[in-house]
Parts: C-alpha cells; structure tokens; sequence
C-alpha cells in the first residue's frame, strides 16, 4: 500500500502518525514494565543504593516465611476469587444473556441497560454501598431476611474471617456480571438464524438446540470472558481496599495481589515499603497474568477454532 | 390443536424470562436506589425506615450541606472531568493516528509495533506502577493531574488502535486513491477523509475509555493524593473514610457520586451498548 513517493524518501508522514501516541505508550507504559522486572532483581540498601541480587527477592517471596505465608495467602484468596466470579458471574451472564436474546422479548432495551448500570459505577462506591447495605449498625439486609423468614442466617459477613472474601467476591460478582452478559449476548446475536432454525426443523428441543447449536458457537466468547475476568481479578485491588483497607482484613483474610502489592511496596503500619520488592510482587504478577493469556491463547483459542464460523 | 400448543407453552416461557430477568433487574438497582432515598432523609428516618422513600416530614438535605461544606467535592468534580477529557481527546486522537500508520502503510517494524500495542490490552499498566512513579517523580509530575492523564493515555491507546483499526480497514479504497491521485498529502487525507469517517467508532472508543479513567483509585491515590488534585473517586473516599459515622455526609458523597454517572450512562447508553455488541471488541 505504500505509495511510490513514499518509497523513494524517508516515509516523515508514518514518523508523523506513529510518533507521539508510541512515544508516551513505550515511556509511560512498556518502558515502566520492563523497568519494574528489572527492579526485581536488586536490592534497595537504607541509603537508597541499588545492589543486584539475582532472584533472591523471588526466593524471598516464595520460600522466606516472613514474606512467603502473606504471598501465598493472596495467591490463594486471589484464586478463591476468581473462582467464585466463574462459577457464579459467568454463568448468571450466560443465563441472563440467553433470555435477553429468546426472540421478540418486550422490554429488551430497558433489562439489558438496568442490569448493565453497576458495571458502570467506580468500584469504590460499589464498595461502601455495600458496605451499608450489610452493616448489621443499619439493618437493612438483616430486616429483609427476616421478612423473608431467614433472619437467623443473618451475619456480619464482612467483618468474619470465614465469610469476608466470599462476600467481597459476590459484591464483584453483583457490579460485573452484566459484561458477560453483553458480551455472549452479542455473540449470541450473531448466529446466523438458519441454523437455529434448522435445528428446531429436525425436532430438537429448546435446551438440545442451545447445547449442541448455540453453546459451541459461543464457546469463543465465553472463552474471551474467562480470560478477561481473570485478567481483572487478578489485577484487582479498589473493592478490598475500599472495604477492608489495606490490612486487607480480618487478619488478612482478603488480601489479595493486589493489595498485597499496595502494602509491599507503599509499607503499612509496622513494615517499611519496598520498591524492590514491590517490583517483585509484580514481577510475580506478571507473570500469573502472562501464564493465565498463554493457556488460553494455547489451549482455549486452537480448540474451539473448530467450532468458529 | 397441534399448534395451539406451542403457543401457550411459549407464553408460559415467556411469563418465566421475564420472571427472572425482572428480579435481576431488583437486584441490580436495590442497592443504588436505597442508597439514594436514604440520602435525602433526616439521620432519624433512615434508621428508623430505611425502605421508606423521603417524605415533607422526612425530607433533608443536610448530608449535601455537609458534604459541600467539609470536602471540596466540585474541585475533586473538575479535576476528573479535566483528566478525563484531555486523556480522551489525545487517546481518541493517538489512538486514530496509530490505527492509521498500522493499517495503511507497509513498513519495517509494523507488525512488531502492532504486537507491542496489541498486547497493552491485556497487560495492565499497574504492574508496572514501581517505575512510573519513579519516572512521573524525575519528571516532578507526581501530585499533578498530567501525571494522571500521562498514564491514562498509555492505558486507553491499546483499545483505541485496536477497534479504530477494524473501522479504518472497512474505509473504501477507492475515497483514498482518488484524493492521492489528486495529490492530497497523506496527513491531510487522514485529518480530512478518514478521521470524519470513523467518528462513530471514536464515540465508542470515548466511552470505553471514559469509564475506567474516571473510577480509577489506583493512580489517583499513588500519583496524585494530597490536596487539591483528587479525583473525585479518591475525593470520596478520602472523604468517607475521614466521616464514617456520619451517615448523611455518606450517603449523600454516595449520591453525589452516583448520580453524574448515572445521567452519562442514560445520555450514552446506546452508544456504550451498541459498541458492545456491535463486535466491535471481539
């Protein structure tokens, strides 16, 4: 597609075009990361000097118990985490999607943009209206489930060792589930009607013609939005820090990578922060995420390419 | 008789979908709609009827007075709608740029500069927030809101260039021959051909990059949290966990919060739907 004038002299137009929206990407965003893996392998003495240790901040972090029991501990909350938004966001997305697009549904606009709305709202604020909402000092929740004849199931969810991350998780689950829904509500648009309808000719029932037409198809977005949730949750931080702080309590019951990383490298309390090791947690971060794309640009991606249209 | 049947089977089907798309809908909008009501009533009456909707008797305003009074809530206002416009426009305007060269031009290096880009959509930029607080500190942007907007330009450009590049790849071939025929330079055929062509699509790419901006807390409260250059969600909950106690200052920084979001999504919700389900971000 270059043009002829192009190849004959140095292409200043392309320079034009590329330079500034590259200059502030590689300087604010590449450079930062690759900066931030490199900090990983030093070590910041009390003068502020940096001394190159190779990978004994990772060794730190994976086997010194000081710091291995607070990272493994987030690691696995942050997998509870994640777990409870794919068994309980994607497939309520899914439901949801399904009957947002059963054919000449009344009122599709309005469901589809109502349930939408908390996605849209900051984290933090979805944070502390929950946090109202559940406060045993207001009543609210606890005055419903008694309506409803269920008041002795009633806790101080928020505040319990046992029950604090799961309520969090739901809380995220509540804000997001309508991106599933959009997204493999789209997907579900775009399956060319012929061959619903030639399911539905050769006798097969409703759930048949989802399972064996309508959920292969989809497979990829579905596949799209578990690598998208897992990207997020494992980058979250806002709702455990709006609603726990950065303790992440009680006694760290939430702490995810996240605010893991906040503390390791901001400090908290007792413990100074750390830039190097800071840039460890996020090394390790990185990590996680770049094995989380990989599996699912590998595995995922090449075996439902067969199904794709 | 044969085909009465499906017919009242399918009604009950659809008696059940709206069934159940209505009580998520409850579920979705409780929790906002409480905290709302409950804004505009005295400390009493939300205690004593949370569920109630304001009455004359009940009715106050003294949480927004206390709000406005104690916190610089249009400071905060002004400043994410400041960082979220100037981010906006240079990602919109970046973003457009880069899809352009990408797309268009063959040259030396493209498809690594298209891997590079592609690949800040699934990395997020926090991982690297050691040294962009140790560069935005050598630069002496650290509590500015150009270090804020710095950083969102680089978050916002991946998703920018990748779906402004689906739009630039349906532009006909035929408009831009015609104009390089007439000897129209390549920027100008950019700025006077393209760009108003991909409009649609830039409206898209604002509102996916509005929305993270503007409830970021992360950024805010590692680049730029001390006086006077919160943002509002930094603002509120600063202010929040400064008055916790005070349950009308909450509900009513709550409100305050919500509600421009909310009249955003009413005026842009079309748009916000439509590039999501348009496949625009396949």
């Amino acid at each position: 597609m270059t043009t002829i004038r192009a190849k004959k002299a140095f292409p200043w137009h392309i320079v034009f075009f590329l330079g500034p929206g590259l200059l502030i990407y590689l300087t604010v965003s590449v450079y930062p990361l690759l900066d931030t893996l490199r900090l990983s392998l030093y070590n910041e003495e009390m003068n502020g000097d940096l001394t190159f240790t190779g990978l004994s901040n990772f060794s730190k972090l994976l086997f010194d118990v000081v710091w291995s029991d607070p990272f493994w501990n987030a690691t696995w909350n942050n997998l509870k985490f994640f777990v409870v938004h794919m068994l309980v966001q994607n497939p309520i997305g899914l439901l949801l999607a399904v009957l947002l697009s059963s054919p000449k549904l009344r009122m599709r606009n309005s469901y589809r943009t109502l349930i939408f709305l908390p996605t849209m709202l900051s984290v933090v604020i979805v944070g502390f209206v929950w946090q109202l909402l559940l406060s045993p000092l207001w009543g609210i929740t606890e005055n419903l489930m008694w309506d409803i004849g269920l008041g002795n199931y009633f806790d101080a969810w928020l505040g319990k060792e046992s029950s604090a991350l799961f309520t969090l998780s739901l809380i995220s689950v509540w804000q997001f589930v309508g991106l599933p829904m959009m997204l493999i509500y789209a997907a579900l648009l775009g399956i060319p009607d012929e061959l619903i309808d030639a399911s539905v000719v050769d006798g097969s029932s409703a759930w048949q013609t989802f399972y064996h037409i309508k959920l292969p198809l989809i497979m990829p977005t579905i596949g799209m939005v578990s690598i998208l949730t897992f990207v997020a949750n494992f980058n979250a931080f806002e709702l455990i820090y709006t609603v726990k702080g950065a303790l992440a309590g009680p006694n760290f019951a939430t702490d995810i990578m996240g605010t893991l990383f906040y503390r390791t490298f901001f400090g908290f309390q007792l413990q100074q922060g750390s830039l190097t090791m800071g840039a460890a947690v996020a090394t390790l971060m990185f990590l996680v995420i770049l094995v989380g794309v990989a599996l699912y640009l590998f595995l995922f991606q090449r075996r439902v390419q067969r199904f794709a249209l | 008789m044969n085909f009465a049947l499906p017919m009242k089977h399918n009604r009950g089907k659809a008696l059940v979908t709206h069934a159940v798309l209505m009580t998520y809908t409850l579920i979705a909008l409780f929790p906002i709609f409480v905290v709302i009501i409950n804004s505009f009533k005295t400390r009493k009456a939300i205690f004593n009827d949370p569920l109630a909707l304001p009455t004359p008797e009940t009715f106050s305003l003294v949480g927004f007075e206390e709000v406005l009074l104690r916190s610089e809530f249009g400071l905060f206002f002004s400043n994410s709608l400041i960082v979220s416009v100037v981010s906006i426009f240079f990602v919109l305007l970046f973003g457009a740029m880069i899809a352009w060269a990408l797309t268009e031009y063959s040259f030396k290096g493209n498809m690594l500069i298209g891997i590079l880009v592609a690949m800040g959509i699934m990395i997020p930029i926090r991982l690297g927030t050691v040294s962009i607080l140790d560069l935005m500190s050598s630069l002496h942007l650290v509590n500015t809101l150009w270090a804020l907007i710095l950083v969102y330009i680089a978050q916002g450009l991946p998703l920018a260039v990748y779906i402004l590049s689906e739009f630039i790849k349906q532009v006909p071939k035929e408009l831009k021959e015609a104009a390089r025929c007439d000897g129209v330079g390549e920027i100008k055929i950019f700025f006077t051909i393209i760009v108003p062509l991909i409009r649609p699509a830039m409206a898209t790419v604002a509102v996916f990059t509005m929305i993270p901006i503007w409830n970021d807390l992360w950024f805010p409260l590692i680049l730029a949290p001390s006086d006077g250059n919160q943002t509002i969600t930094l603002g509120v909950q600063q202010f929040i966990g400064q008055y916790v106690t005070d349950w009308n200052s909450v509900l009513a920084s709550l409100t305050l919060a919500i509600v421009p979001v909310l009249i955003l999504y009413i005026i842009f919700s079309r748009q916000l739907i439509r590039g999501l389900t348009s496949g625009a971000v396949k």
